[in-house]
């Protein structure tokens, strides 16, 4: 059956009806570059969601003050409410189980000044925590520790922009900066990926902030940052409890909505996570359908050209073709066009889509678009599959018809 | 060479059962040019096809060289076809994205020849048949007498016991048809058997006998003199 010369004979055939080879050939070609091509495209998407979504912490619950909009306990609606530093202190008291760091966040915009350079910049009061729950990356020296807080150090840690438009080349470790009006240290350097605006930003102590602020223990908003191992509905569980003990102790009608703001990122991570999903399993069911059609696609050729060679099977029955050469003629040839077109079809898919990359990335979101090389492999052996069976079917019932039916003149 | 003992073969038309072949009994010797003869649905036909093991008897004897042929599935048939049995057909049926040569040499292929002795027998049989200047081109680019040539060198080529021409001139002019019966006849003078169905009375008398078919039976069978085609030639 894999004799030199029944090769030969395939080779032969192939060669001489080109438009077969050719339809049979484009369309198991063209099915699968569709679906790697489909495939990568949809997984560049969920890259581009990802990436997205993991720019910060993922296990961190904000809390905003907000302003009250029901009266209660004699206290009157459209009251603002504030954070201060006790409030910290009872978030680490009562829920030491849940908690795995807290950080407060005080932003202000300053002008900064270094010998002649000066720019404003945002200036944010922070803890040490606060590294983690923005993913802020150190390129050089260190980051605010408890001693900063706790001492109230005049010490800064500056974005990486900063540094560059400052210093230019120049290393900042070490040197003074005039923070609107106060001294600091720089005692670190920091890269993020959340881009430019978080690589012009400046952390310093919030305890060193407040005292410039005429000693003030105000907050404007606060991290709470929950154990990972709570999972999403441990985290739901968490901003309830806090919800409530802030209502209670700010004195918060129970139904007020706007009195305070919890932002909860593992609801928002639910939710994304959720898209996404629903996003490959449309890619996957387009992908999927495009298989199908490309095995209808073959099928229906397969039926077309032992319907078109029924009379040359007839002669070669003729002159002594058993079945199952009539039958391995067929097939050997179908599974032959197939594979040799599937895998052509494959390598130009995966070559596009590698040769996409990232220029895609800000136009339609799609980041780095690739196909798994074993979903493409299974593809384009599922097709060959169905192509071999869809050609079985005709191939057996034209080698069983009598030769005198295939030769009949019509 | 040929015997056949009372063989019938009916057809299922819808509800109705065409009885095609109602008893024939028929012997051909080794070396005998046969032709049958009937006017279109006498059978002639049917009786060759079954002949030719492309089609199967519903009773009856056949026995071909010695070999009672009966029980036949599909590979059995195709192997004593490939063996036994050479064919001409009205229509040429050659392979048409095939050359002169390589239809020659099919017969061939499916006896597990090799390529280059394949190639070789093949061309030495359409030497025979005076077409080796044409072995590299397409039925298409031939004339109908030359195809029917090579479709003669491709049933010879396996080196038949029998040689089948279902209507070889059918679809001939005259002067091409007596180029053709020229050639069957050289072929009968080499010592091969040759059976021919016809219904042109010309063409069956440059065979050795004739069988005459009328519905499904054998009216007659005799002897003829052969008239030699190459006269007309």
């Amino acid at each position: 059956m894999f004799s030199r010369d029944t090769w030969n004979e395939i080779f032969e055939t192939i060669q001489k009806n080109k438009l077969r080879t050719f339809l049979s050939g484009f369309t198991v070609a063209l099915g699968i570059l569709i679906f790697v091509f489909l495939f990568g495209l949809g997984n560049g998407l969920i890259n581009t969601f990802d990436k997205f979504f993991q720019e910060d912490a993922t296990n961190v619950l904000y809390l905003f003050p907000g302003k009250t909009t029901l009266p209660y306990k004699g206290y009157k609606s459209s009251r603002r409410i504030e954070f201060e530093n006790s409030d910290l202190a009872d978030i680490k008291k009562n829920f030491p189980m849940f908690l795995e760091y807290i950080t407060p966040r005080i932003s202000r915009n300053k002008l900064v000044k270094f010998k002649e350079e000066s720019d404003n910049y945002n200036v944010t009061g922070v803890d040490w925590g606060h590294q983690f729950a923005e993913k802020t990356i150190i390129m050089k020296g260190r980051y605010l520790n408890v001693e900063d807080v706790k001492k109230k150090t005049k010490h800064a840690v500056i974005g990486r922009l900063v540094e560059q438009d400052l210093f230019g080349s120049k290393n900042a470790i070490g040197k003074y900066l005039d923070v609107g009006g106060s001294v600091f240290k720089i005692i670190g350097v920091f890269q993020d990926d959340g881009g430019d605006r978080e690589e012009r930003g400046i952390y310093i102590p919030y305890t060193s902030l407040q005292l410039i602020e005429k000693n003030t223990d105000k907050i404007d908003q606060m991290v709470v940052a929950f154990k990972p191992e709570m999972g999403y509905m441990g985290a739901m569980a968490f901003e309830r409890s806090l919800d409530k003990f802030f209502k209670d102790k700010k004195f918060i009608n129970p139904e007020d909505q706007n009195g305070i703001f919890i932002r909860n990122v593992a609801d928002q991570l639910q939710q994304n996570q959720q898209f996404a999903r629903v996003l490959q399993i449309i890619v996957v069911f387009v992908a999927f359908g495009t298989i199908i059609a490309g095995i209808i696609g073959i099928s229906n050729i397969m039926v077309f050209v032992v319907k078109e060679r029924t009379k040359e099977l007839g002669i070669r029955k003729a002159l002594g073709a058993t079945p199952k050469a009539v039958i391995s003629t067929i097939l050997l040839e179908s599974v032959f066009i197939t594979t040799i077109s599937g895998f052509t079809g494959m390598l130009i898919g995966i070559a596009l889509l590698s040769s996409l990359g990232e220029s895609m990335a800000e136009d339609y979101f799609i980041t780095n678009p690739f196909i798994n090389t074993g979903v493409a492999i299974s593809a384009t052996l599922l097709l060959i599959m169905f192509g071999a069976i869809a050609g079985y079917i005709p191939a057996k019932r034209a080698a069983r018809i009598k030769p005198i039916i295939a030769l009949r003149d019509e | 060479m040929i015997e056949i003992k009372d063989l019938h073969k009916s057809y299922k038309m819808g509800s109705n059962v065409l009885h095609v072949l109602k008893g024939i009994n028929f012997t051909v010797e080794e070396g005998e040019l046969v032709a049958i003869m009937g006017s279109s649905g006498s059978g002639k036909s049917t009786l060759l096809n079954i002949l030719g093991m492309l089609d199967v008897a519903d009773s009856g004897e056949y026995t071909l060289d010695g070999v009672p042929i009966k029980n036949l599935n599909e590979t059995k048939a195709a192997n004593y076809r490939n063996k036994f049995l050479g064919f001409v057909f009205q229509s040429f049926n050659l392979i048409n994205y095939k050359s002169a040569l390589e239809n020659v040499a099919l017969p061939l292929y499916y006896q597990r020849v090799p390529r280059k002795e394949r190639q070789e027998r093949a061309m030495k049989y359409l030497d025979q048949v005076g077409l080796k200047e044409w072995a590299t081109h397409l039925p298409s680019e031939l004339s109908g007498g030359q195809n029917q040539r090579v479709a003669i060198a491709r049933a010879m080529a396996s080196e038949p016991k029998v040689l089948l021409a279902d209507e070889p001139t059918g679809a001939l002019d005259s002067t091409t048809s007596y180029e053709v019966m020229d050639l069957i006849q050289k072929i009968n003078d080499q010592g091969n058997t040759i059976l021919v169905v016809t219904h042109e009375d010309d063409i069956a008398h440059m065979c050795k006998r004739i069988v005459y078919l009328k519905d499904g039976v054998i009216v007659e069978d005799k002897k003829v003199k052969q008239v030699r085609a190459s006269a007309y030639v």
